[in-house]
């Protein structure tokens, strides 16, 4: 690895806007249909104050959210996708990413860096799921696992925040189902090294994003009423040909069923973070 | 010889007539020969013979994608066990997940090899609709990832070396696969895998669908039998996707860049394991001698490794994997636009 992390730092101050959320004074809850007030959402961390729905959070609010202020600093922040299929999902692929990061001023769906959770100082790193979706190709996989080689290097505790509707991305075909074996390798390391690694999940993880670092963590939390899993539940409709149960793969069906540890309120996820990891610390 | 309950590929047909025109005129020599030779016809034979040989190399060598994905999924062609009866001796199944049941779409168990021994592991679709139903076609639950492993993590206690055989349309998607965590059983195992101190040899035989079969996909050597693909996703599910219709598969197929050449182009894979003429299918002996001696080849590689390196290189095997661009040059593989 030949770029080490600070070489190319860039210290974020949010200075560019979240654009996936809709203008308007008003917005509907899609966890319980009423009608809201956006500021109010926005000041609750984008969560409904009726019903508790998290709404999505972009990458900029996230790291807002949990981060001391002013804390994180980018690493590999110029990593770019190839076009390795030359692969055209009704617009050549360099074009759709092109428009993905327009519309959100990201370069990629994952973002990773240094930062302080309550003055620990910790590797971060997080998957947008409004860029492809959330998708990993060989740029996400590549940054989550120089992250996590830096995270072991260090001796860091680790904090991935996943949100991938998409999985492994489809547009860089067999290259992008690679970097779950690439990623959860290094994490493999990490354990072993006796590193800490909290996975956080948040609406939706699933596909190859929940089949490889996502579901593997020391600990895994997730937000309420997260879509998580490896099928998604049409796909499962159509094979099972039967009414899938009401709840099912949500963050409570993933409780109950014993795979993950703990569902978190996102007003709650900062300092939960920071109990974890001080448990962990020697 | 063609049988007529042999399932038939569409772009097969020309060999297929020439078989039973070839069958047609060896009857004829055969009924007359009592009557004395016929060298002309036994010319016309021989000469039909080397144009049929000749007409499998042509449509083989030049299979549309599309048409690879159908010749991995063919009925006939041999699946995990056959390789197992073929290759192996002495299999000694084991059943054992030590959770949830036998899941019967993955297959696991030692066995000799050559002079040594190994365990295999290998998702098994089935041959008819009984067994198909019982392998659920060959996609595994999470109860068939953790058999795997559990037998896996006991090969590498005993220094046993890992064979793994894929074939899978992919894993399971359903209501208990979910319920019993399918993500992350696959999550585990491909960590694990990354981790387990004995060598790994991992062969797509069939399918390499998505994450089930990356689930027991990683390992010292990839290799693909020929008329095989290794996709993130089916043909049919990407066409959906595209446009909204499973019959675009084929152009998905293409799409996707799923055959063996395209991997072993991307740097996936390290070999393509050549099929007998005409594809496996045709001639399971045959394809089941060549399997085997890639095996034997490659353990022995492995084995001539200085000690102690084997998991060094295989992290850096799939540390390598990927395509970006960073400060303007294109890293890893083949040249890529700036996006
Ligand atoms: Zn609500």
């Amino acid at each position: 690895m030949s770029l080490r992390p600070g070489g190319q730092a860039n210290t974020w101050h949010g200075h560019f806007e979240p654009k996936r959320v809709p203008e308007g004074v008003w917005m509907r809850c899609e966890g319980c249909q009423a009608t809201l007030f956006r500021k109010r959402v926005e000041q609750n961390l984008n969560v409904c104050h009726e019903c508790n729905y998290h709404f999505s959070v972009s990458a900029v609010d996230r790291i807002a959210q949990l981060l001391d202020a002013d804390t994180f600093e980018e690493w590999f922040p110029d990593l770019r996708p190839g076009d390795p299929l030359g692969f055209n999902d009704r617009r050549p692929y360099p074009e759709r990413v092109r428009a993905e990061q327009e519309r959100t001023g990201l370069n990629e769906a994952a973002i990773v860096g240094q930062g302080f959770i309550k003055g620990i100082r910790i590797v971060f790193g997080l998957t947008d799921s409004g860029f492809i979706m959330g998708s990993m190709g060989s740029v996400v996989g590549e940054k989550l696992t120089r992250a996590i080689e830096e995270a072991t290097l260090q001796r860091l505790p680790l904090v991935i925040v996943s949100g991938s509707g998409g999985g492994a991305r489809m547009h860089e075909g067999i290259l992008s189902l690679m970097q779950m074996a690439k990623v959860s390798s290094a994490l493999a390391r990490h354990h072993a090294a006796g590193g800490l690694y909290i996975s956080v999940l948040t609406h939706p993880t699933m596909g190859g994003v929940a089949a490889s670092f996502a579901s593997l963590g020391d600990i895994i939390l997730a937000e309420p009423k997260a879509l998580i899993g490896f099928a998604g539940p049409k796909v499962i409709a159509q094979t099972v040909r039967v009414q899938l149960p009401s709840g099912f793969q949500t963050s409570e069906f993933l409780l109950e069923h014993g795979f993950i540890d703990r569902i978190v309120h996102r007003r709650d996820l900062r300092s939960m973070l920071a109990q974890l990891i001080d448990y962990a610390s020697p | 010889m063609p049988n007529p309950s042999e399932h038939r590929l569409p772009f097969e047909a020309p060999i297929y007539e020439m078989e039973t025109r070839l069958t047609e005129m060896e009857a004829s020599y055969a009924k007359n020969r009592a009557g004395g030779e016929n060298p002309g016809l036994a010319e016309q034979i021989r000469r039909l013979r080397r144009e049929l040989a000749g007409l499998k190399r042509v449509i083989y060598a030049n299979l549309e994608p599309w048409q690879t994905v159908q010749v991995s999924r063919h009925p006939q062609r041999p699946q995990t066990r056959n390789y197992i009866d073929l290759i192996f001796d002495q299999f000694l199944e084991l059943h054992g997940d030590r959770a949830i049941g036998d899941d019967k779409a993955i297959v696991t168990g030692l066995a000799h090899l050559g002079d040594g021994k190994v365990m295999i592991v290998g998702h098994q679709k089935g041959k008819n609709l009984a067994e198909r139903t019982a392998c659920n076609f060959g996609c595994a639950h999470p109860e068939g990832y953790r058999k795997a492993l559990l037998k896996m993590r006991m090969a590498a206690k005993f220094g046993l070396p890992i064979v793994s055989f894929i074939d899978t349309p992919g894993a399971y998607p359903g209501i208990a696969a979910e319920e019993r965590g399918q993500a992350s059983v696959i999550a585990e195992s491909l960590m694990a895998m990354s981790q387990l101190d004995t060598p790994i040899i991992c062969v797509i035989i069939g399918e390499g669908g998505s994450g089930g079969a990356l689930g027991i996909g990683i390992g010292d050597r990839l290799a693909m039998l020929e008329h095989t693909y290794y996709s993130v996703i089916s043909p049919e599910g990407c066409a959906t996707i595209l446009w909204k219709a499973s019959e675009h598969a084929p152009k998905a197929a293409e799409s996707l860049k799923m055959t063996s050449r395209d991997l072993l182009r991307f740097g996936i894979i390290d070999e393509i394991i050549p099929e007998p003429l005409g594809g496996a299918h045709r001639d399971h002996r045959e394809a089941a001698a060549v399997l085997k001696s890639y095996l034997i080849r490659a353990l022995g590689e492995i084995a001539a490794q200085p000690r102690g390196e084997l998991l060094q290189r295989r992290y850096e095997k799939f540390r390598r994997m990927g395509v970006f661009v960073e400060g303007g040059h294109a890293l890893n593989g083949p040249p890529a636009p700036v996006a």
